[in-house]
């Protein structure tokens, strides 16, 4: 029997222990599938780790330290003609302004009966914000018969005293801080205790324009928001239409030849280019060559416009693939043109997947910061742009340009209102994809 | 006539020639709309378009045009002496522009009658209260050649925007006429209307390859601008960065494209580990509920603004890495490093990663795995020993995408890497990148004449063309891997 010369491999012990080899590599399948699970986790833990990050120092942006106080407007002063005339009014400039301010702060603190540690009044009046003077003085010509009266204020803190009670400042980094003491701080946390001040919401955040260095207590998202506004309004009108318009040509009426190739490797190119490099084409083409107005909306909506467009190409594409030819052939069997079958059925059985499609574009052009700051974005504007179609021309911000602007600034407090701007951004975005999230569950058909 | 006006107005002709153009159509066929070659609607539709559409890219073209002529134009009168050292014509037609812009103000706010304007001097009082609230307050910089030309800018663009109205209307009229004039009962106005419509979606479809047209044109001059006043050698061959704003700068690429490919090198070390895995563990190991969840939490990683990661990278992984890395083991002690940018990066870009690869793998046929699991392979090893392989070049296309990513971001890179031009292997050191210098030569400026401001641009084509390069590199192998498997 040639059998017997195979040489004689011993039998398996037994089924149910496995042998070395077998553990072995029962035992690099769990590894390989535990780093899989480590990579999934590592992602994760990174989104958690990121928005606890922005969360942890943005959300106090929203909340801000007030005083309210009784001040007395000195007519001596404030109108010295006493003919509450708006043009004389005028006249006062916000010095005449604070020195109310400063003789209300001491009178509000003595009535207190809270200890003062021999600060001068100017040194107590600087718990309040610079800015404060100019709201009183906004308030006063508004309505100047407030003169002579006395009158609850409510005005924003410092925002070394807003830091204080957030935490960001110490009466340690307040003893080298040239812009408070540790007197001033103890004051105000007295104020506070005596009711005189309060941490309230703080809706100014949202509504003010930008402000200077020297008063991140006063800086807002105003005119960032219209700004980014009006640039998502021109991205809708522009790129929508154009991108739909691209996208039936080349899906529905194009030959297959040399030229349509062309293009599409061209738009899937585009999708690909850095957004840099649109800040560039905007630039040299837009303001340069055109002449249009330099950190005007319309310079933004337009490179916006250019970036979202692929995007929508792609996305309207997909949706009108997914349409079946069945409708077209039973439109083209009625006796429909080409170009009705298109208009008539196929286009509004596509919709839901365009203005997915559309609402991601969007949002990823609301998020882009790279390409306005080429075009001069970065400016500081504190006047709010005019309303539309003139405002598109007006100087303006955008949402993630005003976060990269605080960030370039030296106090910490604006570290506070980039992260709180950002949450504002973030908050937006979420909205946006679940409108397109809630499109598709709702109106998207499967063929 | 103001340009909202003036679109008001053709929009009006157009929905006139709407009504017009139909019932006119009824009343040829005697109100029997059977006799027509079209639907009623399309004889209105094809008036409508006629009215509208030559107007409106007449008008456009002309918005374009018009102030580079005038410009051109006004710009020979600045007298030769009057350029100083130091500024340029450019400059001086900024300041032309501001002027007339002034002089309007004086016309129109201040109520000075329009025959007395050229009468006006810079030093009048009126005007020169609108010269300083459009940004001119030393009058005495005003040359005598500077105010006329000044005088004329204003008067052509006046004599230009009349001229531009009467244009544009009357091509509106014209086509109005023109497609009235044409309805009759065999008029075949659908395969008109229709034909029009072909021209404007193919129009549409050209826009985008005019804006890569518009990207490469205006690199590409102002690149070629930029070597007639810098030597490319020193550009290309350099390692020195030093740009000076009084001119004897540095402008060598090294330094920069170091950072660049430093960062990115970081950035795709990061993501490509991590986003493959996770692609092969949601797709071959997750179950449904796990796949459900997991994956558009990670997604949410790609929608998240890139000035997010930045401000992400600048507040917390900077200073963290310094303070629990680069200080202990002395490598450093800047919070803006190569590190920083390179890990923030990377977390950004784990989400384009792992969803090219999960698409990639569930394309490759089931029967490989069911024949590897035959053979007796565990998952692993079929997913190691066949299905990789069979993805490899799709996988390949991923990661160049990715590169081209890493290599074109600019925000987290302004906030985390730092605008030190240096080489240097440390990781924890801040150095600069492509992306990082054109931001900061150009931010602020449009006066293209200095060679500091000038290098963005070629800066921005080598950009440019090297992730055309990456993406058409992966949009190749992509392409060719689908085909394999289809």
């Amino acid at each position: 029997m040639t059998d017997a010369s195979i040489p004689h491999t011993p039998a398996r012990v037994s089924l149910i222990a496995p042998d070395e080899r077998t553990r072995k590599r029962n035992a690099a399948e769990r590894r390989f599938r535990a780093y899989g699970l480590a990579a999934v986790g590592v992602g994760l833990l990174a989104l958690v780790v990121l928005m606890a990050s922005i969360l942890g120092n943005g959300l106090s942006a929203f909340r801000q330290t007030y005083v309210t106080i009784e001040a007395t407007l000195d007519p001596a002063i404030l109108d010295p003609k006493g003919q509450r005339n708006p043009d004389d009014l005028a006249k006062v400039s916000t010095i005449g302004y604070g020195r109310q301010i400063d003789a209300a702060v001491s009178a509000a603190v003595a009535r207190a009966g809270i200890p003062t540690d021999g600060l001068t009044d100017k040194q107590m009046s600087g718990i309040l914000s610079k800015e404060a003077p100019a709201q009183l003085r906004n308030k006063v010509l508004a309505d100047p018969s407030l003169i002579g009266q006395t009158v609850p204020l409510r005005m924003l803190a410092n925002g070394r005293v807003d830091g204080f009670f957030k935490g960001r400042v110490s009466l340690a980094s307040a003893e080298l801080d040239s812009n408070t003491s540790p007197e001033q701080l103890e004051l105000a946390g007295a104020m506070r205790a005596a009711g005189l001040m309060e941490v309230g919401f703080n809706l100014g955040f949202i509504t003010w324009p930008d402000a200077s260095e020297l008063r991140p207590e006063a800086a807002g998202l105003g005119v960032a928001m219209l700004g980014s506004a009006y640039m998502m309004i021109i991205v809708l009108v522009l790129a929508l239409p154009l991108g739909v318009a691209a996208s039936i040509y080349l899906q529905e009426f194009a030959p297959r030849n040399r030229w349509t190739d062309l293009i599409e490797v061209n738009i899937a190119n585009l999708a690909a280019v850095p957004s840099i490099v649109y800040g560039i084409l905007g630039l040299a083409i837009f303001i340069n060559f055109a002449g249009l107005p330099q950190s005007a909306p319309v310079v933004g909506g337009l490179i916006l416009t250019l970036m979202t467009l692929p995007t929508i190409i792609i996305a309207t594409r997909a949706s009108l693939d997914a349409v079946p030819p069945s409708i077209r052939d039973a439109a083209l069997g009625v006796g429909a043109s080409k170009m009705q079958s298109v208009f008539h059925h196929v286009l509004p059985l596509a919709l839901p997947g365009i203005m997915t499609g559309t609402i991601i574009g969007m949002a990823r052009a609301l998020g882009e910061t790279a390409p306005l700051l080429l075009i001069g974005m970065v400016a500081f504007v504190r006047d709010y742009p005019a309303a539309p179609p003139e405002g598109f021309f007006d100087p303006a911000s955008a949402l993630p340009v005003q976060v990269y602007q605080w960030t370039q600034r030296a106090d910490p407090a604006f570290v506070e209102r980039a992260s709180g701007a950002i949450i504002v951004l973030l908050v937006v975005l979420m909205l946006m994809n679940t409108a397109a999230i809630i499109l598709r569950r709702r109106f998207e058909r499967r063929w | 006539m103001s340009i909202g006006i003036l679109v008001l107005v053709i929009l009006a002709l157009a929905a006139a020639g709407f009504f017009l153009g139909r019932n006119r159509a009824l009343a040829a066929a005697g109100g029997d709309p059977r006799k027509l070659h079209s639907l009623p609607a399309y004889y209105g539709r094809t008036v409508a378009l006629f009215a509208s559409v030559p107007a409106l890219v007449l008008m456009a073209a002309w918005l374009i045009v018009q102030p580079e002529l005038i410009e051109n134009r006004v710009a020979g009168q600045i007298a030769q002496a009057d350029i100083a050292e130091g500024t340029s014509r450019n400059l001086l037609m900024s300041d032309v522009r501001r002027i007339a812009d002034a002089l309007d103000q004086v016309h129109l706010r201040d109520g000075v009658a329009e025959s007395d304007l050229p009468a006006l001097t810079p030093e009048d009082p009126r005007l020169r209260t609108r010269l300083s609230e459009s940004g001119i307050t030393a009058t005495t910089a005003i040359t005598p050649s500077v105010f006329t030309a000044a005088q004329s800018y204003r008067s052509l663009t006046d004599a230009a925007e009349f001229w531009r109205g009467i244009a544009v209307l009357a091509a509106a009229l014209a086509g109005f006429a023109f497609a009235v004039t044409r309805i009759h009962v065999e008029f075949r106005a659908r395969n008109v209307f229709e034909r029009f419509v072909l021209v404007l979606l193919i129009g549409s479809s050209l826009i985008a390859v005019l804006t890569t047209l518009g990207i490469v044109l205006s690199l590409l001059f102002e690149t070629i601008h930029f070597f007639r006043i810098y030597p490319f050698q020193d550009f290309f061959f350099s390692t020195k960065w030093n740009p000076q704003f009084r001119g004897g700068s540095d402008l060598g690429i090294w330094p920069l494209l170091w950072g660049t490919m430093y960062v990115s090198l970081i950035a795709l070390l990061v993501a490509v580990p991590l986003g493959l895995l996770s692609a092969i563990y949601l797709s071959e190991y997750a179950g449904p509920r796990m796949r459900a969840y997991a994956k558009p939490a990670i997604e949410v990683l790609a929608g998240i603004p890139t000035i997010v990661y930045g401000l992400f990278a600048l507040i917390t992984v900077g200073p963290l890495l310094r303070d629990y890395f680069a200080q202990p083991l002395g490598l450093g002690n800047s919070s803006s490093s190569v590190m920083t940018a390179g890990l923030v990066m990377g977390v950004m870009l784990i989400p384009f990663v792992s969803s090219l690869s999960d698409d990639i793998i569930n394309a490759v046929p089931q029967s490989l795995r069911d024949g590897s699991y035959g053979l007796g392979a565990t998952q692993s090893e079929t997913i190691k020993q066949v299905v990789l392989p069979a993805a490899l070049p799709g996988i390949v296309g991923a990661i160049l995408l990715a590169a081209s990513r890493a290599i074109g971001e600019t925000m987290i890179v302004v906030l985390g890497a730092g605008a030190a031009a240096r080489m240097d292997v440390n990781p924890f050191e801040a150095m600069t990148t492509v992306t990082v210098k054109i931001v900061s030569q150009l931010t602020g400026d449009t006066e293209f004449a200095s060679p500091e401001t000038l290098v963005a641009f070629a800066l921005g084509l080598t950009l440019f063309v090297m992730t055309l390069i990456l993406n058409v590199a992966a949009l190749y192998v992509v392409r060719k891997y689908r085909e394999q498997y289809e």
